[in-house]
């Protein structure tokens, strides 16, 4: 055997020796409760964290309260509404997801009464709890833009993808025409907090090079319209993201927030501060004003004097433990924190809800805590992606310092949006990433 | 990245392939691999005229693996952006010339060929 044999021969033994080698994770034996934990939501918050206190507890009571049937992975919206990915791309059954040993109601929540510890559902079940997980996602509130209805997206160069699979196939639809005729388009974002802020930049980022792929670039007018100031709340990004629109020639109009569109003229009215503008378009993406479910505020959950008009629950920005209800804890989009709608911040705070509620049935205190951490692959094009992380303190945090440098325009951070991610998703809706 | 465990990265390889389809790969990796130390070790040499086919295999086999990730991800080779990247793209490349390398040579040497039965290797 030649030196290029032996090198060939390890390499093959190598890898088939890591595959085999044994995890180096060791297995806690489960703690032994009668705890009752409830958690409203099965999305990916409320599934991730059943499927770890299953592992976790034993005797306790679980129960989901969720009347979705399907779950949708929500960071794979974006993609379809590019139409990279079919809308049955994000769907499944959230039956495939929840583990056993967990009671699923598929119902609605009308009310909690954390002094009494009492979820109440549309069928009048009330159900009693030790622990609770406010896990129920947020609701887009479509009604807020006058002039605009859902049954309107896919039609007279309509688009909003945040609705679900249907709405993001029918966004593209709209985008599809759009690129190929040419004209103004509008991309715009609400003033509330909303589930990852990167979308419609990505979705900006993605008609545009779409656009030049079919070579239209030259009769496309691309305007990217917010109501911040700045185009991403992490100002090192959105610096980046001026000068990426810049290269692009996507144009902006900041402090600008869209109130009403006149679908049959194409044009949408924008709130400036100062009075009203209206703006022709041949296409529009609207993301819709972002807030808490209703029965979160009616609940007395909410914050009283922060994101008053929102709704998010009130809880502790390290622990998402309720500040007034300690047995309540919030998780993934409806948490009154500064930052984390996103499917990695649900990553990172499932553990930490974890572990303050197995430390409270053992009696003790709690070790975790969450720090903000978000992640967003930044599409800039089909095939680039900028792996964008950060934390509560606008702090760029890499998961690979020195080797996937944040703010570059990268084809592995596109393959790990496109392979990997999905697949990380569902590992960690089963507990197990 | 939080808790990038091997324990992890088995799931999400998982959750990539199907669980089925992942560990049969697995399976069909340690044959081959097996194979090919087996046939090592009963020829007691390299066979030079086998593994000339299987070397020229290789480019095929990186040429494959390739296209079939540039495929599956809506991607061309004017995505390549950084360092990075390339490292990635020639490992892509590497890891399909090796694998398809191995896989010749073990055939070639389980199935046998008129021009490699029997014959004397230098």
């Amino acid at each position: 055997m030649d030196r290029r044999q032996f090198l060939t021969a390890a390499v093959a033994g190598g890898a088939a020796a890591s595959l085999v080698s044994p995890s180096a994770e060791a297995q806690v034996s489960p703690v032994q409760t009668s705890a009752r934990i409830v958690i409203i939501g099965a999305g990916a918050g409320g599934t991730a964290l059943a499927n770890r206190l299953v592992r976790r507890l034993e005797g306790a009571q679980i129960t989901l309260i969720d009347p979705r049937r399907e779950h949708l992975y929500q960071p794979g919206l974006t993609l379809v509404a590019a139409g990279l990915k079919p809308g049955g791309y994000v769907v499944s059954d959230t039956a495939k997801w929840l583990p056993e040993g967990v009671t699923w109601l598929p119902e609605r929540v009308v009310a909690v009464d954390a002094e009494a510890k009492t979820v109440s559902t549309e069928s009048g079940e009330t159900l009693g709890y030790d622990w609770l997980v406010v896990a129920p996602g947020l609701v887009l509130d479509h009604d807020a833009i006058e002039g605009f209805s859902l049954d309107m997206v896919g039609e007279n160069g309509i688009g909003a993808l945040y609705a679900g699979p249907e709405y993001a196939a029918r966004t593209w639809a709209a985008a599809s025409r759009f690129v190929e005729d040419g004209g103004t388009g509008l991309f715009t974002r609400p003033s509330t907090e909303m589930k990852c802020a990167g979308a419609p930049l990505k979705h900006t980022f993605l008609i545009d090079d779409i656009a030049r792929r079919a070579g239209n670039a030259g009769r496309m007018n691309m305007v990217y319209a917010a109501p911040q100031a700045t185009l991403f709340g992490v100002p090192i990004v959105a610096e980046k993201v001026r000068m990426l629109f810049e290269d692009r020639g996507v144009d902006t109009m900041m402090n600008r927030t869209l109130t009403g569109i006149d679908a049959g003229a194409r044009r949408a009215t924008f709130a400036t501060g100062s009075g009203s503008e209206e703006v022709e378009y041949d296409y529009i993406h609207v993301v819709p004003p972002q807030r808490a479910p209703d029965f979160v505020r009616r609940s007395g959950l909410s914050w009283a004097d922060r994101w008053t008009d929102q709704g998010w629950v009130e809880c502790d920005m390290a622990t998402l433990r309720h500040l007034r209800y300690p047995e309540v804890f919030a998780l993934g989009d409806v948490a009154g924190v500064p930052k984390g709608k996103t499917a990695a911040s649900v990553k990172w705070q499932v553990p930490v809800v974890e572990d303050h509620i197995v430390a409270g049935i053992e009696g003790r205190e709690g070790t975790e805590t969450y720090d903000g951490y978000t992640s967003c692959p930044m599409i800039t094009r089909i095939g680039r992606a900028m792996l964008v992380e950060f934390d509560y303190h606008d702090n760029l945090v890499p998961s690979f310092p020195g080797m996937i440098a944040p703010l570059e325009e990268l084809w592995i951070s596109w393959l790990m949006k496109e392979v990997a991610l999905k697949a990380t998703y569902n590992a960690m809706l089963r507990g197990r990433a | 990245m939080q808790d990038l465990t091997f324990e992890t990265l088995i799931a999400v390889f998982e959750e990539i392939f199907g669980r089925g389809l992942f560990w049969f790969m697995v399976a069909a990796a340690v044959l081959v691999t097996f194979g090919y130390f087996y046939v090592l070790i009963r020829d007691r040499e390299v066979s030079w005229k086998k593994f000339l086919v299987a070397q020229l295999s290789m480019p095929v086999g990186a040429v494959l693996a390739v296209w079939f990730v540039m495929v599956m991800t809506d991607s061309r080779l004017a995505d390549l952006g950084g360092p990075i990247d390339i490292i990635l793209f020639l490992g892509i490349a590497v890891t399909g010339a090796i694998g398809m390398a191995i896989l010749v040579y073990t055939l070639e040497a389980l199935l046998g060929t008129k021009r490699t039965k029997g014959e004397a290797d230098i």
